[in-house]
């Protein structure tokens, strides 16, 4: 993993603003981020290669997304039920 | 928080309310100086006995009460526009905390690093210790460092809520299904009270927020204790 991506999980202190949702509205920022860790694990664990740079979404939206929401998506991956495209 | 027969705002806790106070000032002081104007122009029309009956027009005041309406808007325009702008500002949170709202309390979700989650009821009036206050107090309060850049996402699990705290300026609407995002800094330690700002059912006037700023070292403490708490 680069040096960079390293840095920037290991000082992680909260989600830094992002400049694609700059607005009140945040509900796509949570969503994005967790779609985001998933297909990038899908596609390193594919790739056979270290998924750790996948943390920083995985940090971001556990930072953003209320808790209810992500047991309810983890929960609808694990059915197959999940309405995102990953 | 409020006290009775309170007339202004609760003193500010966080720059914007700070800024907010002082532009209500100074737009309620023009509002007092037109509105004493036009009094005293109303008892002098009432109350004199001359009469003028051959003014047809006059350039000079129509002149008067067109342009000092439109300075003194321009007075009120642009300290509101700076603000609105400031509010508006790119922020730099050092905590994210969600605040979701039930049919009746509100939850806190402190995630930035670990699973922190809980609830804060209102203290029922028969449960209240002495000083403290009715209808506002929660057995949980959302503890925050002093001085510190706060993001706070807020959404409901059921019906309408909204998360207001008036002496932080903050009043953010809690929508099923949206996550809206608001920021504050609180400038000083110290509680600061406020209360659901949108109908939602029987208890919609009992379920309120209480906010806690201290020292950082406080807050890591609070939080690694309620961490093992939970």
């Amino acid at each position: 993993m680069s040096d960079a991506v390293q840095e920037k999980i290991k000082n992680y202190r909260t989600a830094p603003f992002d400049a694609r949702f700059p607005n009140t509205n945040q509900t796509r920022n949570c969503f994005q981020n967790y779609l985001d860790f998933h297909r990038c694990n899908k596609v390193l664990s594919a790739k056979d290669q270290d998924t750790a740079p996948c943390d920083w979404y995985r940090r971001v939206y556990k930072s953003l997304c209320p808790i209810s929401w992500v047991q309810k998506w983890d929960d609808q991956i694990e059915a197959g039920s999940f309405p995102g495209k990953i | 928080m409020a006290h009775p027969s309170q007339l202004g705002f609760q003193d500010a806790a966080s720059p914007v309310m700070e800024e907010l106070l002082h532009f209500h000032d100074h737009a309620l002081m023009i509002v007092f100086l037109i509105s004493t104007l036009v009094l005293y122009i109303i008892v002098a029309m009432v109350t004199t006995k001359l009469t003028n009956k051959f003014i047809l027009d006059s350039q000079e005041i129509e002149i008067i009460w067109t342009l000092l309406p439109a300075i003194i808007l321009i007075l009120i325009a642009l300290p509101s526009l700076r603000i609105l702008y400031l509010m508006d500002e790119i922020n730099d949170p050092h905590l994210t905390i969600k605040a979701m709202g039930h049919r009746w309390y509100w939850s806190y979700e402190y995630t930035d690093y670990e699973d922190l989650g809980f609830d804060s009821y209102m203290i029922p009036t028969q449960d209240l210790a002495p000083g403290q206050f009715r209808l506002l107090e929660t057995d949980h309060r959302m503890v925050v460092p002093v001085e510190s850049p706060i993001r706070i996402l807020i959404s409901a699990e059921d019906v309408l809520h909204s998360w207001a705290v008036p002496s932080l300026g903050v009043k953010m609407d809690a929508v099923p299904g949206r996550l809206n995002q608001t920021a504050f800094i609180a400038s000083r330690p110290g509680v600061f009270y406020g209360q659901c700002s949108e109908i939602c059912g029987a208890n919609h006037s009992f379920m309120p927020i209480v906010v806690e700023a201290v020292p950082l070292e406080h807050f890591e403490n609070w939080s690694s204790l309620m961490l093992e708490d939970a």
